[in-house]
C-alpha cells in the first residue's frame, strides 16, 4: 500500500528534476530546507531522523540535491522527506512537506481494535514495516540481514 | 566515431551560427563594457575574461549545431601584489558569469581559512561542506587560499578542506566556480605541495602592479566616486606623492592611493575649519596641493 503523506504524494513519483525545482521554490520563499528519514511511516509520527541541520542560507538546489543523494545513499529503504521551513514572525512552521523515497516494498498498515470499558472498541493503525526492529523493517532479505 | 555519426556531422556542417546574433542576445557586452571602463589598467586580466567571455559563447554557439560542449573548468586563481584588485575582481566576476550563464545564481560567498577549517577532530568536513553549499549556484571566493596549508603541522585540518574543495571542484564544476586569491610567491608555494590544486584550476591570472599614471587614474575615480575632486595643483602633489609613496615600505598600489584620498580628505576638513566660517559647494568638493603635501611622506 503506497504511503501518501505530505504534499505531492497522490501523484507518480517526483524524479530530481522536479524535486530541485521544488526545493528552488522553497529557497526563493527564504525557506530553510531539511532533510529527514524515518523507518516508521505511522501518520501520526512526526519525529522523523534529522540528516544534518536545515540549511540556512542557500541560494541554488545544488546543495540540498547533494544531502538528498547523500541520505538516499545512507538509508536505502526508508522513507526520505523534504521540508521548508519557513521562519517568517507568525508563519514559525513547515510550510511545504514532501517525499523524496520511499522502500521498494511497502506493506502498509493493519487495523487494530482495543476493547474499552463498556463494549467501547478503539481503533488504532499500525504500519506492517514496524513489526521488525528498527533498521530491519524494510527492503528485501538480504538488504535486511545486513 | 561510427559511419552514420560522421555522416550527420557532416550534414551539419552546413549550418550557420551567427556569433553576432548570440552576442546580442545574451547581453554579455555590457558588464565586459562595465569592466573596462570601472577599472584602471589591469589589462591582462580584462584579456582573459575577454577570452573566458568569448570561450562560452562559442560553447554555446556548438550546442546549437549539435557539438558537444562539457562544461569547461572555470576554477581561477587570482595571483598578483597587495592592492592590486584581485577582490575587487573577483566581486565583479560573479556577475558576470552570472550574466554569461555561466552560473546560475551568480552570488559571491567570499571565505578565509576561519571559515573553512573546523577547531577539532570531525569539526571541518561539515563546516566547508556548509560553505560549500552556500556557494553553489555562484562563486567561491577564498581570500589568501594559502593559509590552508600548513606544511609545518602535519596534523593541521586544512588538509582535510582542501580534498573535500577538490572534489567538489572536480565533480561539481557545473554547480560552482572556485576562485583562489593570493600573493604570488606564496600562492606558488601553496600549488607547488597541492599538486592536485593547480591541476583543477583552468586560469591563472596574474595582476599586475599598476604603473604611476594608472594610480593616479585610480585616485581621481576614487575621489570622484566621494564626490571629491583635485584641483590642478593637488593633481601635480598627487603624482608627486604616488612617485615617493612607491619608495616606502608595504606599498599597497591602489590600497595606499585609497588611504591617502582618504587622509587627504581629513586633511581638507582640518583646512576648511581653520579657514574660518563660509565655504561653498565648490570648496567642499576640491582637494587642494596642501592637503596632500602635508603628509609625512613629503617631509622625509
Amino acid at each position: 500500500m503506497r504511503v501518501t503523506q505530505g504534499a505531492f504524494s497522490f501523484l507518480p513519483d517526483l524524479d530530481d528534476k522536479q524535486i530541485a525545482a521544488q526545493v528552488e521554490y522553497c529557497l526563493r520563499q527564504g525557506w530553510a530546507v531539511s532533510v529527514e528519514f524515518t523507518d516508521d511511516p505511522h501518520p501520526r509520527n512526526t519525529y522523523w531522523e534529522m540528516w544534518g541541520m536545515p540549511m540556512f542560507d542557500l541560494h541554488d538546489a545544488a546543495g540540498v540535491m547533494q544531502e538528498i543523494k547523500a541520505c538516499r545513499e545512507a538509508n536505502p529503504e526508508t522513507y526520505v522527506r523534504v521540508n521548508g521551513f519557513d521562519s517568517t514572525r507568525g508563519w514559525e512552521a513547515v510550510r511545504l512537506s514532501f517525499l523524496v523515497q520511499r522502500p521498494s516494498h511497502e506493506p502498509g498498515f493493519r487495523l487494530e481494535r482495543q476493547e474499552a470499558p463498556g463494549r467501547t472498541i478503539r481503533y488504532t493503525l499500525q504500519p506492517y514495516g514496524v513489526d521488525r526492529p528498527a533498521g530491519r523493517r524494510y527492503g528485501s532479505e538480504q538488504t535486511r540481514s545486513k | 566515431m561510427s559511419v552514420a555519426g560522421a555522416a550527420a556531422n557532416f550534414a551539419s556542417a552546413g549550418e550557420v551560427v551567427d556569433l553576432k546574433a548570440l552576442l546580442a542576445e545574451t547581453d554579455i557586452a555590457a558588464p565586459i563594457a562595465e569592466l573596462e571602463r570601472d577599472l584602471v589598467g589591469l589589462a591582462p586580466v580584462k584579456q582573459r575574461i575577454r577570452e573566458i567571455a568569448a570561450f562560452l559563447l562559442v560553447a554555446r554557439a556548438r550546442e546549437q549545431v549539435g557539438l558537444s560542449a562539457g562544461a569547461p573548468t572555470l576554477h581561477m586563481s587570482f595571483t598578483g601584489n597587495p592592492g592590486t584588485g584581485k577582490t575587487t575582481v573577483a566581486l565583479r566576476m560573479a556577475s558576470i558569469l552570472h550574466k554569461l550563464g555561466y552560473v546560475r545564481k551568480g552570488h559571491l560567498v567570499s571565505v578565509t581559512r576561519d571559515d573553512l577549517v573546523g577547531q577539532y577532530i570531525g569539526h571541518t568536513a561539515p563546516k566547508t561542506k556548509e560553505v560549500l553549499k552556500r556557494a553553489m549556484g555562484g562563486v567561491l571566493f577564498i581570500d589568501e587560499a594559502y593559509y590552508l596549508h600548513r606544511p609545518e603541522n602535519e596534523k593541521d585540518y586544512g588538509q582535510e578542506a582542501i580534498e573535500i574543495l577538490l572534489q567538489v571542484m572536480e565533480n561539481q564544476r557545473e554547480d560552482i566556480v572556485v576562485i583562489l586569491a593570493g600573493y604570488r610567491d606564496r600562492m606558488d608555494k601553496f600549488f607547488a605541495s597541492n599538486p592536485g590544486f593547480r591541476s583543477r584550476i583552468a586560469h591563472h591570472i596574474d595582476f599586475p602592479d599598476y604603473d604611476d599614471g594608472e594610480l593616479l587614474a585610480i585616485a581621481e575615480t576614487i575621489a570622484a566616486e566621494n564626490q571629491y575632486r583635485l584641483s590642478p595643483a593637488a593633481h601635480e602633489a598627487m603624482t608627486d606623492y604616488i612617485a615617493r609613496r612607491r619608495q616606502q615600505p608595504s606599498f599597497a598600489n591602489a590600497r595606499s592611493i585609497r588611504n591617502a584620498i582618504d587622509r587627504a580628505r581629513l586633511r581638507q576638513a582640518m583646512r576648511l575649519f581653520k579657514g574660518g566660517g563660509a565655504v561653498d559647494r565648490n570648496g567642499l568638493m576640491t582637494i587642494e596641493a596642501e592637503d596632500i603635501t602635508k603628509s609625512r611622506i613629503f617631509a622625509t
